[in-house]
């Protein structure tokens, strides 16, 4: 596949446009496969195997197997070999720099998911972060977001849209919890994403006082091992599979959005299905994956904390990529900052997998 | 405003009925008066209010976010008063995100009624900012009207009886006598007085007939009429007003006005069955034909009635009971003497809008079963059989009335498409759709049956579904088309609205036939032999 030496832009009108741009950091490019760092020949969470990968986070859309050499945090390449079995990984800690070529080359908390990090490239006199995806919200299973200063923002959108406003995660909680003490004959199955929405989930949970045995598909058994393996405290867990229906009434069971309304959860006592995401704001949503207790938990930026973001930074250049690119584009147009966005393929949206 | 939203949301996301009329009950129960009361009214569809444009929603809206913004996500969302209620962004001295609860129901109602067109935006907006989300998508759709939620106002009438430990059939009685917010009714459920319905023209629960599983009936005992495939009817006149009836007691008077009309003056309630002028079902011999009930379906579900739809479906009554004539409650006289003063009674109304259901003559059983045999070109759905010393009595009883319907039609298809079900059903793939063959040998779609097997047949279903998909659309799965099974349908008609030009009335799965291989399924052509 080429190498696009032009962005697939929108401008800030929010007509999509291809065409030429004269702009910051020309040593960056992005193409419909990944954003590429020219100096440093080194690709940033590419969708096709490539010599040298910079991985942001463990996501399967961003960490893909088939790299030469991939740099990431040390949790970030625990999750990889646990996908993919032996990875060439080179571990950049938080905080760490190391040099491919003439780009320094740092990794910073993005507060996503455990080992989640943005990309800070410094070259040339300029400093691009990219964000890939994050929050700003607390997470007791991983490292806080923190902001850099920066020429350029790669931010990622995927709640791009001013009807996208997370609730604290508190609330959501509580919610839970009330189903599941309503209704003690029943259990509460929450879909959740294998890696990093289950264990915040869990670890939340804990936080609220819950200490009751929760029970695990087991898809996230091994992710769970792997968070604990990190010093991430989840408490008493089970393979829900190993559990009588007796055994599960009146106890949270979690499980990966696609087993949500499967074969797998016949044998739970009359399950209330609950689904963890920053989707479930939107009650078609929720309604067409058959949930009955949508709960707005997100590991994504919402659109307070995007446009936060933007403002507390405060690069010269905001380029966005995958979600919704136009809107958070033309929000920067009316605060007059100069924003793109990038046409990357190949990121799925929260939970779509 | 607060508990009425969480209503809501709960019944937006909850899919059994039975969790759903607790949800009703528990409101009914905790909510204040006169809150419950606009509530009750709301979930049955009894609020009227000057419904605000959504114009002026979007006029309220451009005042705080950017149009593009707000464009954006309304495609996004795809519902207006969702989108708002999610987008709508609070003043800087109001808290986030909370209902504050300075918003009653009853106050937010009162005030949506006095509401002048040009002072609703901004009254609009300044209540929009003392709710959260929820809150504010209750208060939109209160404001546009139509809450959409789900639910029928039977089943809203069913949780608030379920509330407070009433018959729903006796709620139902007096339902039509009292106006929103009920107080009579809250203050009955309470342990007051039942109210009292007379003067107004109020909905008795039908009678309804069982299948008929005898192998004989002796007709010195039994009646018999025809069984007429339209929608029952019952129509309740006071003198001075009428009211017409669907079977679940929802007020159907606006959709068929042509009979309501013709009914004016009436100081009765009759029984029937309403149909369209046609010829598709019954003939001369058997009192008179009818359209299929797919002619009629083009009346039904509708609140305004073009003169078109009146003239191109012109809808009549085909009476079988009469309950009330004038002061006298028939209703526990035997049917020989209610039949009698039926007959009486609809000598005297317009015979183009009403007619009798024929008694069928026949000496005994057998002959009965030799004419209902006969009937099957005529495409009459069966017999009605009634006890002729039954009186008239809510609901199903055993040994009154039975509903002899032929026997099905039957077709052999092959699965092309599969769906899951909803509720318990929502692991299985248990929603079907079934083709024939075009005459190019391609298959095309007949009909969608979920229903006709057991739960055994429905394991062995879903697992084919999962061994054999060939492509999914979204939710759909397309299948290897290799599965026979026999489809029993009552009817089939000719449709515009499917490719193959045919539509089956009560497509059932009759049995699955593996032994079968598809292309010995059957041909369209064959399926539009059935037409009548």
């Amino acid at each position: 596949m080429a190498v696009y030496s032009a962005f697939a832009a929108v401008d800030g009108t929010g007509a999509a446009a291809y065409r030429l741009f004269v702009m910051a950091a020309r040593w960056i490019e992005a193409s419909p496969k990944g954003i590429y760092v020219r100096p440093a020949d080194a690709w940033i969470d590419p969708s096709v195997p490539v010599e040298r990968a910079l991985v942001t986070h463990g996501h399967a859309d961003h960490a893909r197997g088939g790299h030469g050499t991939s740099w990431a945090t040390p949790e970030t390449l625990a999750i990889m070999a646990l996908r993919y079995g032996d990875i060439a990984g080179v571990p950049v800690a938080y905080g760490e720099t190391v040099s491919l070529g003439p780009v320094d080359i740092s990794y910073v908390p993005a507060g996503h998911v455990l080992g989640s990090a943005q990309i800070l490239l410094e070259h040339a006199g300029e400093r691009v972060v990219v964000t890939g995806d994050y929050k700003r919200r607390d997470d007791p299973t991983c490292a806080p977001f923190e902001p850099v200063p920066c020429d350029v923002l790669v931010t990622e959108a995927t709640f791009g849209l001013p009807v996208f406003r997370h609730p604290p995660i508190g609330q959501e909680i509580d919610r839970l919890l009330g189903a599941l003490h309503a209704a003690p004959e029943r259990c509460v199955l929450v879909g959740a994403y294998a890696l990093g929405k289950a264990q915040r989930v869990i670890a939340e949970l804990r936080a609220h006082g819950h200490a009751d045995p929760i029970y695990i598909h087991g898809a996230l058994e091994r992710m769970c091992d792997l968070y604990r393996d990190f010093g991430v405290e989840l408490g008493e867990l089970y393979p829900a599979t190993a559990a009588s229906a007796e055994q599960l009434r009146g106890k949270v069971v979690l499980c990966p959005p696609s087993a949500l309304n499967d074969r797998w959860s016949r044998r739970l006592p009359d399950p209330i299905t609950a689904m963890a995401s920053g989707w479930m704001r939107v009650r078609q949503r929720a309604r067409q994956k058959n949930v009955e207790l949508p709960l707005v938990i997100s590991d994504h930026a919402d659109w307070d904390e995007l446009t936060a973001t933007i403002r507390e930074v405060a690069p010269s250049e905001i380029w966005v990529t995958h979600g919704r690119e136009e809107a958070l584009v033309h929000w920067c147009g009316l605060h007059q900052m100069q924003a793109r966005a990038l046409a990357l393929v190949g990121y799925e949206d929260e939970d779509e997998g | 405003m607060h508990a009425f939203s969480q209503l809501l949301d709960g019944l937006v996301y909850t899919r059994s009925r039975n969790a759903k009329l607790a949800l009703i009950a528990d409101y009914m129960r905790s909510a204040p008066d006169p809150d419950r009361g606009w509530a009750l009214a709301a979930l049955t569809g009894d609020l009227s209010l000057p419904a605000v444009k959504a114009s002026a929603i979007q006029a309220i809206v451009a005042e705080r976010v950017d149009p593009l913004l707000f464009l954006m996500s309304r495609d996004y969302v795809g519902d207006l008063a969702e989108t708002v209620a999610l987008i709508w962004p609070k003043r800087i001295d109001q808290p986030a995100e909370i209902d504050d609860g300075s918003l009653g129901l009853a106050a937010v109602v009162d005030r949506l009624m006095r509401l002048g067109r040009a002072e609703a935006p901004a009254a609009l907006g300044e209540m929009l900012d003392h709710l959260d989300a929820s809150g504010r998508f209750a208060l939109l759709k209160l404001a546009t009207g139509g809450l959409r939620v789900g639910i029928s106002a039977r089943l809203a009438k069913t949780g608030f009886a379920q509330a407070f430990g009433l018959d729903v059939d006796a709620v139902e009685e007096v339902w039509h006598a009292l106006r929103p917010p009920y107080a009579e009714l809250f203050a009955w459920g309470l342990g007051g007085e039942r109210p009292d319905p007379r003067g107004t023209p109020f909905f008795r629960p039908f009678m309804l007939a069982h299948p008929l599983e005898a192998e004989t009936l002796d007709l010195a005992d039994y009646a018999a009429e025809w069984k007429w495939d339209g929608i029952r009817v019952q129509i309740v006149g006071t003198g001075q007003a009428v009211r017409l009836y669907s079977r679940a007691g929802d007020d159907i008077t606006a959709t068929f006005p042509d009979i309501a009309e013709a009914a004016h003056g009436i100081d009765a309630v009759l029984d029937g069955e309403m149909l369209v002028r046609g010829e598709a079902q019954g003939a001369a011999e058997h009192g008179g034909s009818a359209a299929s009930f797919n002619a009629l379906q083009q009346r039904l579900g509708r609140k305004n009635v073009s003169a078109r739809m009146l003239a191109d479906y012109p809808a009549f009554v085909r009476l079988y009971d009469l309950l009330i004539d004038g002061a006298d409650d028939l209703r526990a006289l035997p049917w020989e003497a209610r039949r009698a003063r039926l007959e009486a009674f609809a000598a005297r109304l317009d015979p183009a809008r009403f007619d009798l259901s024929a008694v069928i003559a026949a000496r005994d059983f057998d002959e009965l079963a030799e004419t209902r045999a006969g009937a099957r070109d005529a495409a009459i759905e069966g017999v009605m059989l009634k006890r002729r010393d039954s009186p008239y009595v809510a609901g199903r009883r055993t040994g009154l009335w039975y509903k002899w319907k032929r026997d099905p039609l039957t077709v052999d298809c092959v699965m092309m498409y599969a769906q899951r079900g909803h509720g318990k059903r929502s692991s299985f793939y248990s929603d079907y759709t079934f083709g024939c063959w075009s005459e190019e040998g391609e298959l095309l779609p007949v009909a969608k049956a979920y229903s006709g097997f057991t739960d055994e047949e429905l394991k062995w279903l879903d697992g084919f579904v999962r061994n054999h998909t060939v492509n999914r659309f979204g939710p759909v799965r397309e299948v290897e088309k290799t599965l026979v099974v026999e489809l029993a349908f009552d009817s089939v008609h000719d449709s515009r609205r499917h490719k193959s030009g045919v539509a089956m009335r009560f497509p059932r799965i009759a049995r699955i036939r593996r032994d079968k291989p598809p292309e010995e399924a059957d041909t369209i052509a064959t399926l539009r032999k059935l037409i009548v």
